[in-house]
């Protein structure tokens, strides 16, 4: 087993992480379903969290949006400690999960999506009316700056593509202020055109200093886009590698089980 | 330069656009088309001012709280008390100004307190209990349909309550409500103005405030409209509120006009309300429609209404009318619906 890899590869780096957690575990009855994880997330890296069902990649990140809240451990924004009881509360403080079931309203234009729950407004009083062309403005901006062409910003949310959906939430994000972006298996759903698009959309977030954590079974989209892997097996965070001590090859026999997969073929051939 | 340049809208037909930005448009169609036909049918008839009096006299009340209701189903929920509610406005305001000697300012804010009581009550119990909407309001229904009697008849012995002309204030109050432009039978009352100012602010806030967004949302997909922050329940409270005001601004204007009320009055137009909404466009399900397309919806009914006995048919054929519309109104609107919902790239 690789248990032992665990320490942070990169402590050497001047720059505080935007995000650390320290001896996070997560209980469920008496399944112990994330074992004394430590992870510090910086800006501007693809953080890919891999791993097989039920290794705890899920408890993880949603321990870190706040849909669950931890056992034991600690979450440290900007190396100062936090809780986050809500996904709003976690947002609020600039950490946003867009999920595969993207939450737009179907049969609302983009601009309206876009802006949904923070209206940009002017004027006063009962005169105080949401501002369309700013919003429309500002979402076009935004998406520019992604480089995503999502045409008429009239067009109903429905009749986006699943990769469209992807860009809009994560301009979204981006938006207002993420600073760690959490993505649960955006490409899932995708053809390789759409996938290639969200994932050069994901280095372009984590180019403009987003911290980004991609939950992704391909390990050829992990490959592309990450910087580092975080492998999880059985609630433990048992691998941290950056990118430039892997090859494809090798990430794709760590998210395949590594040492597992040996132990189960000795297994089979000595029973 | 784009990352993600896909073909899809570029290729979707016009009209798909053009249902997102304008849900009445149906409405509109068939309501011109309706007084074509009926113009047709009547021989000129219903060209006549007098017809075109009847045909707005008759759609105003309906479209007042068609309007509210609109919104309100654009927000994902239903009124189906909104009806009774126009008569426990009026018997009210009828018990107060002619039983208890108030004067009838009072009465009429008294009157209005109460109902965005009820419309609270509606509101707050559907969001509290999760339950739908159609069942919270039917028992409203219910429960307003016996007290508006039981309690008339209680005040003043009678579900008929008369000489509301006799208290305070009926002038002026009448003057604001149910002032007359034109001499009969070519006679407007100053109450389509109230419906066209309503019908202008509710667009007004639909499309342009904030609050018209959170409409949109709470209908369109609840949870992902919390999840980003959006008052769901307090939208939906508010609809539910607004609908009971609409309800009241009919029941006191009725009884002001006629200076008598009866009880029993509102019952079963609920259902007009929903029909003139979902024949206006908006989706029973929420997340789509306008306030325009509402008002639309019981003008449609105003001019059946009026056409139906001036092309020479039995008034009766007005319900089977009705019927027809509604089915046929809402199977064009989920057609609409899963096209616009479905129009994508190949």
């Amino acid at each position: 087993m690789t248990n032992e890899t665990t320490q942070a590869p990169d402590a050497g780096d001047a720059e505080p992480p935007v995000l650390e957690v320290r001896g996070l575990s997560k209980r469920f009855g008496s399944v112990l379903a994330l074992d004394d994880v430590n992870v510090s997330l910086r800006a501007g890296e693809v953080s890919c969290v891999v791993g097989d069902n039920g290794a705890g990649k899920s408890v993880f990140i949603k321990m870190l949006c706040g849909l669950i809240s931890p056992s034991t451990g600690q979450i440290l924004l900007d190396g100062k400690e936090t809780e986050f009881s809500s996904p709003r509360q976690a947002r609020s403080q600039g950490i946003v999960a867009v999920y595969q079931d993207l939450a737009l309203a179907p049969l609302m234009s983009l601009w309206r999506n876009f802006f949904m729950g923070a209206e940009p407004v002017k004027g006063w009083g009962i005169f105080q009316r949401f501002d369309v062309a700013y919003a429309k403005q500002a979402m076009q901006t935004e998406l520019e700056k992604l480089g995503v062409d999502l045409g008429d910003p009239d067009r109903a949310a429905h009749t986006l593509s699943g990769g469209e959906r992807q860009g809009l939430a994560i301009a979204r994000a981006l938006y207002y202020g993420a600073r760690v972006l959490i993505l649960d298996e955006p490409t899932s759903a995708l053809g390789v055109r759409q996938s290639g698009a969200v994932l050069r959309l994901i280095r372009r977030a984590a180019q403009r200093g987003t911290a980004v954590v991609l939950v992704t079974p391909k390990p050829q989209h992990a490959f592309w886009v990450g910087d580092r892997f975080l492998v999880f097996q059985r609630g433990r965070l048992v691998e941290d590698r950056r990118s430039e001590t892997l090859t494809l090859e090798s990430l794709a026999y760590l998210m395949a089980g590594g040492a597992e997969v040996e132990e189960l073929e000795t297994a089979i051939a000595t029973a | 330069m784009s990352l993600l340049q896909l073909p899809a809208y570029g290729n979707a037909r016009p009209w798909v656009r053009t249902a997102v930005l304008r849900p009445e448009l149906g409405s509109l169609v068939a309501a011109a088309l309706l007084f074509i036909f009926f113009s047709i049918a009547s021989s000129g008839a219903m060209l006549e001012v007098p017809t075109i009096a009847r045909v707005l006299d008759t759609a105003w009340p309906y479209g007042i709280i068609a309007v509210a209701v609109g919104l309100l189903m654009i927000s994902g929920e239903f009124d189906l008390s909104a009806g009774v509610m126009v008569g426990t406005a009026g018997a009210l305001l009828g018990v107060m100004a002619t039983e208890w000697g108030m004067n009838l300012w009072a009465a009429v804010f008294l009157s209005l307190l109460a109902c965005l009581a009820l419309g609270l009550w509606n509101g707050v119990l559907v969001v509290w209990t999760g339950l739908p909407s159609f069942v919270i309001t039917l028992g409203t229904f219910f429960g307003l349909r016996g007290a508006n009697v039981a309690l008339s008849k209680y005040f003043t012995g009678d579900a008929l309550i008369e000489n509301i002309d006799d208290a305070g204030g009926y002038d002026s109050l009448h003057t604001i409500v149910a002032t007359v432009f034109g001499t009969a039978p070519s006679d407007f009352r100053v109450s389509l103005i109230w419906w066209a100012a309503f019908i202008l602010i509710a667009t007004w806030i639909l499309w342009r405030t904030k609050i018209g967004n959170w409409i949109f949302a709470s209908g369109g997909d609840r949870d992902a409209a919390r999840a980003v922050g959006v008052p769901v329940n307090g939208t939906k409270i508010g609809l539910f509120m607004l609908t009971a005001g609409a309800a009241w601004f009919v029941g006191v204007s009725s009884a002001i006009r006629y200076t008598s009320v009866q009880a029993g009055q509102g019952v079963g137009q609920e259902f007009f309300y929903i029909i003139a909404a979902v024949v206006g466009g908006c989706r029973m399900a929420g997340g789509y429609g306008s306030a325009v397309g509402p008002a639309i919806g019981a003008l449609i009914w105003g001019i059946a209404f009026v056409g139906i006995p001036h092309a020479g048919w039995n008034s009766d054929w007005r319900w089977a009318f009705l019927g027809v519309l509604l089915l046929v109104a809402t199977l064009i609107n989920h057609i609409v619906g899963e096209r616009v919902r479905t129009a994508r790239s190949g």
